[in-house]
């Protein structure tokens, strides 16, 4: 596969006694968008630790557009071009929406000079649209810390977004976002990741958002992927109606 | 006019016309403004969370240069002997932050405390070099050329100190709203993300450190020339202690925090010793409850608050009204 951007090999991980990561494997080809799904508390947030850096494993490689990113630290693996959202929003919740995505975009450009005010960085602009994306464009100049749980993951996605990267891993980007606004934060989100030609992969539970918008479905089991295949493949196999979906779906 | 231009600038109007009322006080007023200085680089390792326990060492560092500087007679002028001594402090600043930004919180002050009474030490044993506990004399350099008597020097000492501390406080303002200064808050709100923007936490924090240490050691320089005498006794813990007294003292909200802290502790210090010389500290200490239960944002936050109870900032009412 000429266009392969990720390729996570047989990673190994246990805690203790708990095997999280076993014999983990997956490929991902550019502009993929590969939601990972399996019951809660299975390890998919262990495996998207394990390909950015937080966690290393204890064997197996993260090979990264052909370079071997398993030993290195997150803040070099964001360099290269790997970007990521937080199941439990990640920001700098003292300071204020509009300062947490400059702060991203002044990473993103190297821009520190000490004379240069934040809320003044020339790429301002972007920021409002990195805002658009996720529609929050009235909470700019809001506090972090009071704006509730769904909002902040959204800021989280835009923070994420900000420094261009080639790939994205999202942390259930949709949970804590209202039913009706899901499919509109997906459908812009979306459009903003094919106008970057940025590759995603998402934990996600809701297999409304799965159907919809994943081009490949990874079943996360026993410290692996277990299965791979189209969404319509995946969301109708007997196994994963029962083990992942439940039987209401 | 933002609080922080009304509150610095109030200040400022105070401190260039006090003198000219009570040339008895440009002295104390020079010390207060270099403690001011020491405690603005403890403001600014505040704004990442981290506290020094251990900034007298780049004061005291900064005023044995300029002491041996113009014992041996080489610079012995004011406008080499403040930047060269400062400089040098910014050197040990760096050499230090290279390993010191590894480490976070208790560690952070605790190493900051521990290096600088090895330096304290060292000024006390080698007594042949360092003059021991008695510490050296700081002959009167000349400023601008000109020789000028004491009462002339100290007079002029305390504008230009005056005048650094503004040119200080605003850099080190305008430095906090910069990206480098959010990205410093943002080491004590979340390590994590920023690592996961690509910035390094450690690069971050050394910047702040390095400023840090310029600042005390611009203030243990300028203390060196108008007290003429420097004593290990500028790097020992209880003056470090003090600068992080003065920044909470004055409040870390705002660069003139540090500089109302600094003058603040004058006065107590001034008045405690003549009514209660027995029991300063005692009083120092109360004072620091005080703060601490009543105006944890210190004498700045107080001032400020003060003015935000009555008009709320545009964010809150924003905030107030819902999305």
């Amino acid at each position: 596969m000429t266009d392969l951007i990720l390729e996570a090999r047989e990673l190994e991980l246990r805690f203790g006694g708990v095997q999280a990561a076993n014999g983990a494997s997956l490929q991902v080809r550019a502009n993929e968008r590969i939601a990972i799904i399996g019951p809660n508390g299975a390890g998919k947030t262990t495996f998207i630790n394990l390909c950015t850096g937080y966690i290393k494993p204890q064997s197996g490689r993260v090979i990264f557009a052909g370079q071997d990113v398993t030993a290195l630290s997150p803040r070099a693996i964001t360099r290269l071009g790997i970007g990521r959202s937080f199941q439990i929003p990640q920001l700098f919740i003292e300071n204020t929406v509009i300062e947490n995505l400059l702060l991203a975009l002044s990473a993103r450009e190297g821009t520190w000079s000490p004379f240069l005010k934040l809320t003044k960085h020339p790429k301002v602009d972007e920021m409002w649209v990195l805002l658009e994306i996720v529609g929050l464009k009235d909470t700019g100049h809001r506090i972090v810390r009071e704006l509730p749980e769904g909002m902040r993951k959204l800021i989280d996605i835009a923070v994420a977004l900000a420094l261009e990267p080639r790939l994205i891993f999202m942390d259930e980007p949709t949970s804590g976002v209202s039913s009706h606004e899901k499919f509109q934060v997906m459908d812009t989100l979306t459009r903003a990741l094919d106008a970057r030609a940025t590759t995603a992969i998402f934990v996600e539970h809701d297999m409304d958002v799965v159907a919809r918008y994943a081009s490949r479905v990874a079943v996360w089991s026993g410290g692996r992927i277990a299965l791979e295949g189209s969404p319509d493949e995946i969301l109708n196999h007997p196994e994963v109606r029962e083990t992942v979906i439940g039987a209401g779906v | 006019m933002s609080r922080q231009i009304v509150i610095g600038a109030g200040l400022l109007i105070a401190l260039v016309v006090f003198p000219l009322l009570s040339p008895w006080s440009t002295v104390i007023l020079t010390v207060a403004l270099c403690e001011g200085l020491a405690a603005l680089g403890i403001l600014v390792l505040l704004r990442a969370g981290q506290v020094s326990f251990g900034h007298g060492l780049y004061f005291a560092f900064s005023a044995y240069v300029v002491a041996f500087m113009a014992t041996a007679r080489f610079g012995h002028e004011v406008l080499l002997l403040v930047p060269i001594a400062t400089a040098a402090s910014g050197l040990l600043a760096a050499l230090i932050g290279l390993f010191i930004v590894r480490y976070r919180a208790i560690f952070f002050g605790m190493l900051n405390l521990a290096i600088s009474m090895v330096f304290f030490s060292l000024l006390e044993k080698l007594f042949s070099i360092t003059g021991g506990a008695d510490g050296k004399r700081v002959p009167r350099p000349t400023l601008a050329g000109m020789t000028l008597e004491r009462e002339s020097f100290e007079f002029w000492m305390f504008y230009i100190t005056l005048a650094l501390c503004v040119v200080a406080a605003l850099f080190v303002a305008r430095y906090l709203l910069s990206p480098g200064g959010k990205a410093l808050e943002a080491i004590k709100s979340n390590e994590t993300r920023l690592e996961y923007l690509g910035v390094s936490s450690r690069k971050v924090l050394f910047g702040a450190y390095l400023l840090s240490g310029l600042l005390a050691g611009l203030g243990g320089a300028i203390i060196a020339l108008v007290s003429g005498h420097v004593t290990p006794e500028l790097a020992y813990w209880v003056r470090s202690g003090e600068f992080v007294f003065i920044a909470i003292l004055g409040g870390a909200g705002g660069v003139a925090g540090p500089f109302l802290g600094a003058l603040m502790f004058q006065i107590i210090r001034g008045y405690a010793a003549v009514y209660a010389p027995e029991t300063w500290h005692a009083v120092l200490g109360v004072m620091l409850l005080i703060i601490i239960f009543f105006a944890p944002t210190g004498l700045y936050g107080l001032i400020a608050g003060k003015k935000r109870a009555a008009k709320p900032p545009a964010a809150v009412e924003r905030a107030g009204a819902g999305q």
